[in-house]
C-alpha cells in the first residue's frame, strides 16, 4: 500500500475521476437544467454555456405553469407538503413504537422476543405488493383509502424494522450495568429508561429517526397503488407531472431537484449514521 | 403500565413488571405491523382464485389453475426470465463496480472520504426520481446521452423506448443508485479488517495479488455475501425505476414480477393472476431472506462484539 508507482498513481486517479464523473453527472446536469428555458436546452449540441433563470422554480411555487395552451395549474407544492408530512409523522409514529420495542428486545429476553424481532424484518424484504394489492380492497372497507391515516400506518412497514434494528443495536452497546444502578437507588423502570437509557441512545435514535425519514420520502409503491393525486407525495407527484406537463423539461428538473434536495442534505448532515442504517445495523460505519 | 411501573412499589410489583414490561413495549410496534399480514393471507386466497376485478360476479376457487397456467403462459416466462436477467445483471455488475470502488478509496484520506460521502447521494436519490433523471438524459430530442452516443456513431440510440435497449437503461439506472450501497458496505467492511495479515505480507513481499486473492477476499466474504444477498433480495423484486422508466414496456421487455403483477391488477384486473405472481415472487424472496438473515446476524455479531 504504501509504495505506489507514478504509473499506478496516475491510473488509479483515473479510475476515480471516471468514478466521480458517472455518480455526480446526473445530478449536476439535472440542477443545470432546472435553471434554464426550454429553448437553451433544447439546443443542438447540448452546451453548459447560458444565461440563469429561476422561471421553472418560480412556476412550480406559484403553481401556474405558463403553456402554449395557456396557463396550467400544477399541484407540486402540494405534493412536495404531503411528502414533508408523511415522512415527518410516519417517523414520529415509528420512533414512539419502535423504540420502547428495541430496548425491550435489547434489554430482555423474553419468550418469542426473537421470533417476533424477526418477523418484523422479514416485511422489510416482501415484495410490497402482496400486501397493497388486497390492501386496496381493505382500505376501501375500512374507508381508510386515500387518506394520510392508511399511508402513515402502511409506512410503518418501512420505517419500523428500520427503526428497530438499529435502535437495538445501541442499547445493547450501552452497558446494562449503569441502569442496573440506577434502578437499585430506588428508580422505577420509566426513570431508568428515560434518564439513563435514552439520552444515552439518544445519536443513534436520532440517526435512525434520519434514515427512516428518507426512507419514507423516497418511497414510490405505497403511495401508487394507495393514495390519490391530492395526497401524493413527491415520487408519485414527479411522475403525474411529467405525464401532465409533456414538454416543460425546465420545470421538470427544477421539480426533480426540489423532491431530491431534502434527502440528500440530510443523508449529507447523517453520512456517519449511514452504512450502519443501510445494513440494518449489521455493520459499524 | 404506569401502575405497574411507578417508582416505590414492592418486589412483588417489581417482579411481575419484569416479566410483562418486555410484551408491553413491544406489542404496539407488533400491532402496527399485524394488520399488515391480513392482507398478505387475502393474497394467497386470491392467487387460488378465479378473480377478475371486471367479472366480480364469475369469482370462484379455481384451485391451482392460476399456477398451472404458468407452465404455458409465455408471459409468465417472460416475467421469469426478464426478473432473473435484471437481478443477475445489476447485482454482478453492483458487486464487481462497488467492490472496485471501495479498493480505491480504501486508504483514508481527505480526498477518498469526500469521495466516498459524494458517492452516497445517488443511494440517497429516490429511484422512481432517479430513472425520471435518466429519462430527461435519455430523450432522444436534447437528451445529453443520446447527444454522446451519436457522437460515438450511435445515431438514433434511443435507449429505453427500444426493446433492444431498455433493459441496458434500466440497469444503467439501478447501477447508478445502488452501487454506492455495495461500495460503502466493502468500504466499511475492507477498512475494519485486521492490518496484521497485511502487515506480514508486506514484510515477507508476499504479492498483491495473492493478497488479495487469499488474504482481502476470504476476509471481505462475510461482508459481500451480506451486501450482495441484501441487493439480491431489493433487485429481483424492482418496481420504482422500472415502472417511472418504462412502466414495463415497450411491450413487455420490463415485465417484471412487482411490474407484471401491477399492471395484471389495474390494467388487466386479472387479481387471480396478479396474486400467484407475487406469490411465486415473495417463495423466492422468502427463501433469499432466510439465507440473508444467517448471514446479516453473524456480521452483527462480529460488529456487536468490536463495539
Amino acid at each position: 500500500m504504501e509504495a505506489m508507482s507514478p504509473l499506478e498513481r496516475v491510473l488509479r486517479g483515473i479510475a476515480l475521476t471516471l468514478v466521480v464523473v458517472f455518480f455526480m453527472f446526473p445530478i449536476v446536469w439535472i440542477l443545470l437544467m432546472s435553471f434554464q428555458t426550454n429553448e437553451t436546452i433544447l439546443r443542438i449540441p447540448p452546451s453548459v454555456v447560458f444565461t440563469p433563470t429561476l422561471d421553472n422554480y418560480a412556476a412550480l411555487i406559484t403553481g401556474k405553469l405558463q403553456t402554449a395552451a395557456g396557463t396550467l395549474d400544477i399541484a407540486f407544492m402540494r405534493n412536495l407538503g404531503n411528502s414533508v408530512f408523511l415522512s415527518v409523522v410516519s417517523v414520529a409514529v415509528a420512533l414512539l413504537l419502535g423504540v420502547p420495542a428495541a430496548y425491550a428486545f435489547a434489554r430482555h429476553k423474553f419468550k418469542g422476543s426473537e421470533d417476533i424481532a424477526f418477523t418484523l424484518l422479514s416485511f422489510r424484504f416482501a415484495p410490497p405488493l402482496l400486501v397493497l394489492l388486497p390492501l386496496t380492497q381493505y382500505f376501501q372497507w375500512l374507508g381508510l383509502s386515500n387518506t394520510y391515516f392508511g399511508l402513515i400506518w402502511v409506512y410503518q412497514l418501512i420505517c419500523l424494522p428500520l427503526i428497530l434494528w438499529i435502535v437495538r443495536g445501541y442499547f445493547e452497546d450501552i452497558s446494562a450495568d449503569v441502569e442496573y444502578a440506577y434502578r437499585i437507588a430506588g428508580h422505577s423502570w420509566f426513570a431508568t429508561f428515560r434518564k439513563i437509557a435514552l439520552p444515552l441512545a439518544g445519536p443513534g435514535i436520532a440517526a435512525a429517526g434520519l434514515l427512516a425519514f428518507i426512507f419514507a420520502w423516497n418511497n414510490f409503491v405505497f403511495a401508487l397503488v394507495l393514495a390519490s393525486a391530492d395526497k401524493q407525495p413527491v415520487t408519485v407527484g414527479a411522475l403525474a407531472f411529467v405525464t401532465a406537463s409533456g414538454i416543460q423539461y425546465g420545470q421538470i428538473a427544477a421539480a426533480i431537484v426540489l423532491s431530491i434536495t431534502p434527502t440528500l442534505a440530510l443523508a449529507l448532515y447523517a453520512q456517519r449514521y449511514l452504512v450502519e442504517g443501510l445494513s440494518l445495523g449489521a455493520v459499524k460505519g | 403500565m404506569a401502575s405497574v411501573t411507578q417508582p416505590g412499589t414492592g418486589t412483588r410489583g417489581f417482579r411481575i413488571s419484569k416479566r410483562v414490561l418486555p410484551y408491553v413495549l413491544s406489542l404496539p410496534a407488533l400491532l402496527v405491523c399485524i394488520g399488515i399480514l391480513i392482507p398478505f393471507f387475502s393474497a394467497v386466497i386470491y392467487s387460488f382464485q378465479r378473480y377478475r376485478l371486471s367479472q366480480p360476479w364469475a369469482r370462484q376457487f379455481n384451485w391451482g389453475e392460476n399456477y398451472l397456467n404458468f407452465f404455458t403462459d409465455p408471459g409468465f416466462w417472460n416475467t421469469l426470465r426478464v426478473s432473473l436477467l435484471y437481478a443477475g445483471t445489476t447485482v454482478i455488475l453492483e458487486l464487481l463496480l462497488g467492490l472496485g470502488i471501495a479498493l480505491l478509496l480504501q486508504r483514508r484520506s481527505t480526498v477518498n472520504n469526500f469521495i466516498s460521502i459524494m458517492l452516497l447521494l445517488p443511494l440517497m436519490t429516490a429511484p422512481a426520481l432517479a430513472a425520471l433523471m435518466w429519462k430527461l438524459m435519455t430523450n432522444p430530442g436534447f437528451g445529453i446521452l443520446s447527444y454522446f452516443a451519436s457522437l460515438i456513431g450511435l445515431e438514433n440510440f434511443r435507449w429505453a423506448s427500444s426493446p433492444d435497449t431498455a433493459l441496458l437503461t434500466v440497469v444503467l439506472v439501478d447501477i447508478w443508485v445502488y452501487t454506492p450501497f455495495i461500495m460503502i458496505l466493502l468500504l466499511a467492511g475492507l477498512r475494519s479488517l485486521p492490518t496484521q495479515p497485511f502487515e506480514a505480507a508486506a514484510l515477507d513481499g508476499v504479492p498483491r495479488t495473492f493478497v488479495f486473492f487469499r488474504i482481502t477476499l476470504p476476509m471481505l466474504t462475510p461482508y459481500i455475501l451480506t451486501a450482495t444477498l441484501f441487493r439480491l433480495l431489493d433487485s429481483i423484486q424492482q418496481f420504482d425505476i422500472i415502472y417511472a422508466m418504462t412502466q414495463g414496456g415497450p411491450g413487455d421487455t420490463l415485465t417484471v414480477f412487482q411490474v407484471e403483477a401491477y399492471l395484471n391488477f389495474f390494467q388487466s384486473t386479472n387479481v387471480g393472476r396478479s396474486a400467484a405472481l407475487l406469490i411465486i415472487l415473495w417463495a423466492i424472496t422468502y427463501t433469499l431472506s432466510n439465507v440473508f438473515i444467517k448471514n446479516w446476524l453473524r456480521l452483527r455479531e462480529r460488529a456487536r462484539g468490536e463495539a
